[in-house]
């Protein structure tokens, strides 16, 4: 392959490096009313009244928008496919407000100072309801949060406060732990955490000349966006155009339609353009964040350390709405169940509802969740068992060829498809990580004094795209001096995707990089795609461009053929030669436009895929804990992942490095607090700790190679498999550097001293 | 119910951005972030915390960086700024700038003005920076995609090639 697998720029680098003004908030606001938005102080109640007189008196104030001003309607924030599996529980805004943030009411005003000062000008009376935070204690609660909400299929119970719930059986498990010689269980939990992209929600609304609806916003689903909205203010689709410009990181936050009904509501009230950005503050609390888990384990092992049997049981905070809910804990399942073969296994997971703020999509979706949970039993077991933990894993996971049941038995908000495995990497990763992290030298580990020094590892998977739902679609089209203008609705939002799309469609085409213009991501010019979530994007998106390609390619061949009279010419090279004579790309498409047999060059291609065959990796951790204060010390990570055929080997290490702090904040550092009340404490990038440069550990990412038959070119998915290993891993490290085993994320020095015996 | 109104006072400034001349009358509680952005549409310097903790509204000051987002607009009278936008004021990059792309340094690229803008403000104080000093001078800037890695490497390549 020429251009697949090799070293290439990113088509949007030098823009992104020399600061052009290609981010929503860059363009010139002319006429802009600036947004913002009233939240409640309160954890759970009714609006007893609201009075926005004095609001809307301030002069500069445009429209103040509340409940009153929309009709009741049920919708689902979750960017996903159509239905959605998430409940139908939420209204633009609620006169009952169910968390610290809920939205209460929106100002419209000139300037962002006079839309600030109207807020608090604006007077709420509220009736105050007990709540509930602790998720334990929501199901069955006579507190309800949801108790209106009578017959919606996608909210599992709303006077149990059950936003979902999941089962699933495969064989005989009940028998299969009877009969096992071993059986270990443990219960593991993570907290709520943010996903902190750089760029904030941000959502700009106008009318076009024509009195369409123009939404420009920071998303990673723009169609489900033009969709969501339509539904939600009634407004036809036909007059709806969404587009997606570059994106400062999303990382699931921006699988959300957050704040662009809102947006759009003001726009079509006021006729103005209109503007909405998030503070930092309010990302933290008013936007998304990881659901947190408590997922119990138990496992049963035969005399051989078979498994014999699974029984998995999650129960999830969803916060206030149901957001994602049935689905990050069925990801959970699913990636669990993918990595090691149960002969037995069962499922139950709940989402419940509390007073707090709501949770979404984040890179992993439910995996890094139910990894921690796995990977930290796997390691009791072989410390239990005294055996290699190399070994227990390697004799357990899945191998080629093998069926994984869960795959067919839990799909997304349905039944699956059946899936074989065709590849694994898994073994190889394990073995290289090994080798990268030094994992025998114990000696040159630290071992005396307080500080103790520690290694430990973590097997995981994830998959490519969610399958037999995620469609992509590409459009691809030449022009007379051999560039190709491909538009793809797959949403870009910082991963570099389209890169890594135009070299798919190079590879095919045969041409340099350089010479395929990328448009992506705009309802009206760009065919479908779901969407830039579930590591679908190289895998799905890929799959369609490369169809879309290869119609082309057969075409320009066609062509070429027709203009030198000869059917036997070939395609190589950037020609169609019959050996003797040859036409260039550019002498086709400028006689195919202008002379001889007169078309545009053009294809078109859709993708969607039954399969979502599993990236694996073999995360290792290296740390150091102070015996005396508990504080920990990530020295090295390694991280080895199969991905299949790397398209971009550059981007995919940068997925992989980026991926690892997040991790790694997620073990020790990332964690919201909320108070008695339910309030979001740590608010900002000082109090909720991000890993800076300084903070950095050592960090290698390298990937072994696979090709897998139903992806592009071999290629699977590369953007949140790196996320799921490090967690665990360093709990594990943990153990072996000063043997406190922490089951609770995060581990915090407390933690570490409590396990010591020294508080 | 009699209609209120905000007051805000003005004043007229004078600066130098990128090597051109500014006389703009401002309201006063503007800070110089809005200023760039809003006035003088330079937008490639970010509004991520509006507190100073992650570096994106990083630009150069009088010689030296600082946080844009934590500056009032009057506190920029009479001085010279540089911004992203005039480190390649006719679309030739600086090396730093072309180490980035090289070095696949940028992801999403929310963060990048302001890293490379620290980046430039490491390598001339340093000239040859090691890791270690790239890190101390990186403190202030936040990147969630890279892991920082491949920005360091940049850093540190071009400060070798320099």
């Amino acid at each position: 392959m020429k251009v697949v697998g090799k070293k290439t720029q990113r088509v949007d680098g030098k823009a992104l490096a020399s600061g052009k003004p290609v981010f929503a908030d860059d363009i010139p606001k002319k006429d802009f009313l600036y947004l913002k938005l009233l939240y409640s102080p309160i954890a759970h109640g009714k609006i007893k009244n609201i009075d926005i007189s004095k609001a809307l008196a301030l002069e500069g104030v445009a429209a103040v928008l509340t409940h009153k001003d929309f009709k009741p309607h049920y919708y689902t924030t979750a960017g996903q496919g159509y239905p959605e599996p998430s409940p139908r529980d939420t209204m633009i805004f609620n006169p009952v407000v169910r968390f610290v943030g809920d939205k209460v009411a929106v100002i419209a005003a000139e300037s962002i100072e006079i839309a600030k000062k109207a807020l608090e000008l604006i007077e709420v009376d509220y009736t105050e309801y007990p709540a509930i935070f602790d998720p334990e204690k929501s199901k069955d609660n006579e507190v309800v949060l949801h108790p209106e909400i009578k017959n919606d299929p996608f909210l599992f119970d709303a006077q149990r406060n059950l936003a979902s719930r999941i089962t699933a059986e495969y064989g005989d498990p009940e028998n299969a732990f009877d009969s096992s010689k071993y059986v270990f269980e443990g219960e593991y939990s993570t907290p709520y955490a943010q996903q902190a992209h750089i760029e904030p929600h941000i959502t700009l609304t106008w009318l076009d000349e024509h009195e369409r609806l123009i939404i420009r916003t920071a998303t990673q689903v723009p169609f489900h966006v033009r969709r969501i909205v339509g539904e939600v203010l009634d407004f036809p689709i036909s007059r709806i155009r969404v587009i997606k410009p570059r994106i400062g990181g999303g990382f699931g936050s921006k699988q959300e339609i957050l704040n662009e009904e809102i947006c759009a509501a003001v726009t079509l009230k006021t006729g103005r353009p209109s503007r909405i950005e998030l503070t930092r503050k309010e990302e933290f609390f008013a936007a998304r964040s990881r659901h947190p888990q408590k997922v119990r384990i138990k496992m049963g092992f035969d005399e051989k350390l078979k498994i014999t049997a699974i029984d998995l049981n999650i129960l999830e905070n969803s916060g206030a709405y149901g957001s994602h809910a049935l689905t990050v804990m069925s990801v959970t399942s699913q990636k669990v169940l993918s990595l090691y073969k149960a002969p037995n296994f069962r499922v139950h997971a709940d989402a419940v509802y509390t007073n707090l703020p709501i949770a979404g999509a984040y890179r992993g979706y439910g995996a890094p969740q139910g990894f921690f949970a796995l990977e930290c039993l796997m390691d009791e077991i072989a410390i239990k068992l005294q055996v290699d933990p190399f070994e227990l894993r390697i004799k357990n996971f899945f191998k080629e060829g093998d069926e994984i049941p869960i795959a067919s038995i839990l799909g997304e908000g349905r039944e699956g498809f059946k899936m074989i495995l065709h590849t694994t990497g898994i073994k190889e990763c394990l073995h290289r990580g090994k080798e990268l992290m030094g994992w025998d030298d114990e000696k040159k580990r630290l071992n005396q004094g307080e500080i103790k020094q520690g290694v430990g590892l973590a097997a995981v998977c994830q998959g490519s795209g969610i399958p037999g739902i995620d469609m992509a679609a590409a459009f691809i089209k030449m022009n007379e001096d051999a560039s190709f203008n491909l538009m793809v609705g797959a949403a870009d939002i910082g991963t570099g995707s389209d890169t890594a799309l135009a070299q798919i469609a190079a590879e095919v085409l045969e041409v340099s990089v350089d010479k395929i213009i990328v448009y992506s991501s705009d309802t009206d010019l760009t065919p479908f795609d779901t969407g830039a979530y579930a590591s679908s994007t190289v895998f799905v998106s890929g799959g369609a461009v490369k169809k879309a390609a290869e119609k082309l390619r057969l075409q320009i061949l066609d062509q070429g053929q027709k203009l030198l009279d000869d059917p036997n010419a070939i395609l190589e090279k950037g020609k169609v030669t019959t050996g003797k004579k040859s036409l260039s790309y550019e002498e086709i498409c400028t006689k195919s436009f202008y002379t001889e047999f007169q078309m545009q060059p053009m294809a078109t291609a859709s993708h969607l895929s039954y399969d979502s065959p599993p990236p694996f990796n073999a995360t290792f951790a290296d740390v150091s804990v102070d015996t005396e204060t508990g504080i920990v010390t990530v020295n090295k990570i390694v991280s080895v992942s199969d991905c299949g055929q790397i398209i971009n080997p550059k981007m995919a290490e940068g997925q992989a490095e980026g991926a690892i702090p997040q991790s790694i904040g997620m073990a020790l550092s990332e964690y919201m607090i909320f108070d008695k009340k339910g309030r979001a404490i740590n608010t900002d990038f000082d109090s909720y700790h991000i890993y800076t440069a300084i903070d950095m550990p050592e960090i290698v990412a390298e990937f072994v190679h696979t090709s897998d038959p139903t992806g592009p070119f071999g290629a699977k998915a590369v953007a949140e498999i790196p996320i799921n290993g490090p967690a665990p891993a360093i709990a594990n490290a943990i153990y072996n550097a000063c043997g406190v085993r922490i089951r609770e994320l995060p581990i915090t020095p407390e933690k570490i001293l409590r396990g010591l015996g020294k508080i | 119910m009699m209609a209120s109104k905000m007051k805000t006072s003005f004043f007229d400034l004078k600066l130098t951005v990128n090597g051109n001349e500014y006389n703009r009358r401002i309201p006063t509680h503007i800070r110089l972030l809005d200023l760039l952005r809003d006035e003088l549409k330079l937008t490639g310097a970010k509004e991520v915390c509006g507190e100073g903790e992650c570096g994106a509204c990083t630009i150069v000051m009088d010689g030296k960086t600082v946080n844009s987002c934590l500056i009032l607009a009057v506190e920029a009278h009479q001085t010279e700024i540089t911004t992203i936008e005039g480190f390649s004021p006719e679309n030739e990059l600086t090396k730093l700038q072309q180490a980035f792309i090289d070095d696949h340094s940028v992801q999403c690229g929310y963060c990048i003005p302001g890293m490379i803008i620290s980046g430039e403000q490491i390598i001339e104080d340093f000239h040859r920076p090691t890791r270690k000093q790239i890190k101390d001078g990186l403190s202030g800037n936040i990147c969630r995609c890279t892991g920082y890695t491949k920005i360091i490497d940049a850093i540190e390549n071009t400060g070798k090639n320099s």
